[in-house]
């Protein structure tokens, strides 16, 4: 066992964890954000991503003790006051989930994307989620939901 | 917002037709969702399961003890240690009367038969110690040999998957008088084609969480059939069907993987009945690619006789169908589906149809989204532009010579199903308008001209299908071991909001939103205080579930069937408070009015008067709540035209999509952003199989594609935006004049892009690409034209 220190969505942990535990195992079945959903073993599709020291990673292919001091944000940690998160909000305008799995790693790697391109094109916002895979929307109301995130972000940042 | 409330001021207020924002949404985009595998009980025990490494072998010992000294393990079994009550899983669609239904043990006692088949389980205090003892069973195998190839499985002499042999049935259905069509026919086309197998891939994984408290089991499941699941397995396993809940939380897609009654479904409530324990499983990704049931897998031939003007005289269709190493729910039906619909929008004089259902040692086939019609629209739209090619006219002309026009609606087919309405002139002019259709034409023939290595190619797909399933009268003549009706019960509580309870089991669909707007406009009641309940048994106590593009056509028909009958209470209701006749008051948005005068109570004042139950009439039960069952007499049947356009580059073989345009007509529509959704998700999936997806075993019968990494999900980067709009000609055969849209994109899209590829390579004598069109298939399939004219 190996004692690790996380802040998870703003709050701190201290706990003892198997170095082999992954991540997302931590997260779901230690600290009960089950938020963050599991969609493969191998890395492909993004339903785990979380934001760790502020970039986007796929919390099953990261070991529990590889994110001791670090901080963690996953999709419960994104609104603030009740208020949903500018890419949360498109989302929800332009449709661009159904069954709603995916989503949370979608919403958190489209943050990131956002971070790096406040003003992607249709083709970035394709290229930048190539590690998110979604199996019922086709894509289209994703790609609409991150450019509107995106204007609306540029429109209220300071 | 302002442009919802301006839809609502376009739509003179109603809901039906408005673009709502979903009411599911804000648990799913906060992580509040209730998935299977978040449920944490106290004392639950975790279960891994032991797969077969080997397609086809015998089972000569099995030792599990070794695992019990394993930390954390609670206990171990093998297939022989439940043999005695774990029963068969259930096939309920015995296609003829002579079909061969193997017995299929949720775990492999004697012998197993597909690679990934259960054969023992390790039940431990968490996930990682049930995963690591599974190590310390000992199995020992002899092995048998594997049976992968269809047409050689029914060959004699071929190893055998079951001792009855290799083929399960052979299914026939026949019209007009097909020696006729065929004889002195001017054109035929003869064409084979492959449907690959498919994996469906939703993208939450199956989850199983099984409780008992001695008398009463609880099983929540990843599911997209809770009511179905309650019965079978009921029946599998014997514990009676009202001492058995089952749950069906929130379920992340499923596009028919989830139609099924699975091996770990029946085994987890075996051992939480033997425990007395709590249990859990949740797949890996990997162990779903070999274990949730595949799709598609057939091998179609089919020729198709013609005039020389290319009018279509008949169709004769022989078809394998690949239903793995066993039965499950509806494997044996679904190439049924697609019997009745190889004749498409087509009139023709004759049809022939057989499909025989052969054995192999691979994972069961069964429901993938379309079931059965996307591969009989794949093989009638590619041989439309065969057809057409054939005789040297435009592929959109020889259809319009051969479909059902709008005036001759409604039309009985060759395959005896009656089409209510369509209107395919108009998707297509609106679907060929949106193209540019003679423009990329005239841009094809100059890359042609000019020998340009990237070629253009136009693909259509004028599809048709039939969804909405129901009716329960076609489906017992079809031997279907159900009904298709379905069920709601609509209540007003005394505040005045509104509970419904639906049979259909949403898993993306979004019902909570649909049903909520098809309610606040049949009550009178504001969206927002309709609650939609469903997925639990024991809230839902009836309904047959979500598949085959069948919730809002059926499903949403009980809503408003039952919302008809409170409102008829509540009049009577309404008519006594107001000291009216029955037949003097009239209701109009939420409002009951005795004609012609002023006086009127809401619908909430009724429920509140009902509750307080001081002054109703004589014999009225206090109680503002109905239930409907809704059957139809028909299916739907959802048509359009999609358009591709792609850029094949013939030196490296590789496929860019350039346009999709798809123009759908689904009926009236309660949620166009919903149904948008639906079609953009579907025309991805079609692509996918058309371009990318393939399940793929060995020689030995090992699954290749265990992981994302092998079996390829289109990624945003992969896909074009597409281009959708509709036309709207509504069903006769409800009152909503709505249509399935579930599938309906993806029954269209794969044809539609295989056309297309086809069509930029047939300068080049190429007149078939073998699916998924990989820049591989289509090098070879190029090199090898090039060597046969050489």
């Amino acid at each position: 066992m190996t004692r690790i220190s996380v802040n998870v969505d703003g709050i701190a942990y201290q706990d003892d964890v198997e170095p082999r535990l992954l991540l997302v195992h931590y997260l779901r079945d230690r600290l009960g954000k089950t938020g963050t959903p599991i969609g493969c073993d191998t890395t492909n599709c993004g339903a785990c991503t979380v934001l760790l020291d502020g970039r986007s990673v796929k919390s099953c292919s990261v070991l529990a003790v590889q994110a001791d001091q670090c901080e963690i944000t996953t999709i419960e940690g994104v609104s603030s006051d009740g208020t949903w998160h500018p890419v949360q909000r498109a989302f929800h305008e332009e449709h661009a989930l159904q069954c709603g799995y995916c989503t949370p790693g979608m919403i958190m790697a489209s943050i990131d994307l956002l971070k790096d391109d406040p003003d992607p094109s249709e083709e970035a916002v394709r290229d930048g989620l190539e590690g998110n895979l979604c199996r019922c929307t086709g894509y289209c109301n994703i790609v609409r939901a991150v450019r509107r995130a995106a204007q609306e972000m540029r429109v209220t940042a300071p | 917002m302002t442009e919802q409330i301006k839809e609502r001021e376009a739509l003179g207020g109603a809901e039906v037709g408005r673009a709502r924002r979903r009411k599911e949404d804000a648990r799913l985009i906060t992580g509040r969702t209730q998935w299977t595998d978040n449920i944490q009980l106290p004392g639950m025990l975790h279960v891994a399961f032991l797969r077969s490494p080997m397609a086809h072998a015998r089972i000569t010992r099995v030792d599990a003890s070794g695992a019990l000294a394993r930390p954390g393990v609670v206990a171990a079994f093998s297939g022989a240690d439940l043999a005695g009550e774990q029963g068969s899983l259930p096939c309920a669609w015995p296609v003829t009367e002579d079909i061969v239904i193997p017995d299929h043990p949720p775990m492999a006692v004697d012998e197993v038969r597909y690679v990934g088949e259960a054969v023992a389980c390790v039940v431990a205090i968490d996930r990682y110690a049930a995963a690591d003892a599974l190590e310390a069973v000992e199995i020992d195998y002899e092995p048998l040999d594997p049976v992968l190839d269809m047409t050689e499985a029914l060959k004699e002499g071929s190893p055998k998957v079951h001792e009855a042999g290799n083929k399960s049935f052979t299914w026939k259905f026949a019209e007009g008088d097909i020696d006729a069509a065929f004889r002195d026919a001017p054109v035929v086309i003869d064409r084979t084609y492959v449907q690959q197998r498919l994996i469906p891939s939703a993208m939450e994984p199956r989850a199983v969480v099984a409780q008992t408290d001695g008398d009463q089991f609880t099983l929540h499941s990843s599911t997209q059939i809770p009511h179905i699941l309650r019965v079978m397995l009921a029946l599998t396993t014997g514990i009676p069907e009202h001492k058995l809940r089952v749950i069906a939380p929130d379920v992340g897609g499923g596009f028919g993987s989830k139609l099924q009654v699975t091996a770990e479904e029946v085994l987890c409530l075996l051992l939480t009945r033997r425990m007395g324990k709590p249990v859990k499983w949740t797949e890996s990704r990997s162990e779903g690619n070999l274990t949730v049931h595949h799709g598609r897998d057939q091998l179609q031939h089919i020729r198709l006789a013609a005039e020389s003007d290319g009018r279509v005289r008949a169709v004769q269709v022989d078809l394998l169908a690949d239903m793995g190493a066993y039965l499950m729910l509806v494997t044996p039906g679904i190439p049924l589906l697609g019997a009745f619909m190889y004749s498409g929008i087509y009139k023709m004089d004759a049809y022939d149809f057989t499909c025989t259902g052969v054995f192999t040692t691979k994972m069961p086939t069964d429901a993938y989204r379309g079931a059965g019609r996307p591969e009989a629209t794949y093989a009638i739209e590619r041989v439309m532009d065969e057809l057409a090619a054939e005789i040297g006219v435009d592929p959109m002309e020889v259809r319009r010579r051969n479909w059902i026009e709008h005036s001759e609606f409604p039309y009985t087919t060759i395959c005896n199903l009656t089409y209510d309405s369509g209107n395919y002139e108009a998707a297509t002019e609106r679907a060929l308008a949106l193209f540019g259709y003679d423009k990329l034409r005239a841009e094809q023939a100059d890359r042609r001209e000019r020998r340009d290595p990237v070629q253009l190619g136009i693909g259509i797909s004028t599809y048709t299908e039939m969804c909405g399933l129901a009716p329960s009268r076609v489906l017992g003549s079809l031997s279907y071991g159900a009904g298709g009706w379905e069920h709601a019960d609509v209540r007003m509580l005394p505040t005045g909001k509104v509970e419904v309870v639906t049979g259909t089991s949403p898993h993306g669909q979004g019902h909570e939103t649909a049903w909520s707007q098809i309610v606040a406009d049949s009550l009178g009641v504001p969206y927002e205080d309709v609650a939609v309940l469903h997925g639990d048994t024991a809230t839902s106590h009836k309904g047959m579930d979500t598949y085959g593009s069948r919730s809002l056509a059926v499903g949403g028909i009980a809503v408003v069937r039952a919302c008809d009958k409170v409102k008829e209470k509540a009049r009577h209701v309404a008519a006594h408070l107001l000291e009216a006749s029955p037949d003097d008051v009239e209701f109009s948005e939420g409002r009951f009015q005795v004609r012609g005068t002023g006086a009127s109570r809401t619908i909430q004042e009724i429920a509140l008067a009902t509750f307080a139950a001081h002054d109703l009439p004589d014999g009225f039960e206090p109680r503002l709540d109905a239930s409907a069952t809704f059957d139809p007499d028909s299916f739907s049947f959802p048509h359009g035209t999609h358009l591709c356009a792609v850029e094949v580059d013939t030196e490296t073989g590789a496929t860019a999509i350039r346009s999709y345009v798809a123009v759908d007509d689904v009926g009236a529509v309660v949620n166009p952003l919903i149904v948008e959704g639906q079609v953009h998700g579907g025309i991805a999936q079609g692509i996918a199989q058309a371009l990318f997806e393939e399940a793929v075993y060995d020689v030995d019968g090992n699954l290749l594609t265990t992981t994302m990494a092998d079996y390829l999900l289109p990624s945003a980067a992969d896909l074009p935006s597409f281009v959708t709009d509709r036309t709207e000609t509504p069903a006769t055969t409800n009152p909503l004049g709505v249509k399935g849209v579930g599938e309906a994109g993806t029954i269209a899209s794969t044809p539609a892009v295989v056309n297309a590829i086809v069509d930029a390579l047939r300068p080049y004598g190429v007149h078939d690409v073998r699916m998924p069109c990989t820049p591989e298939r289509v090098w070879r399939t190029l090199r090898s034209r090039e060597e046969e004219s050489a």
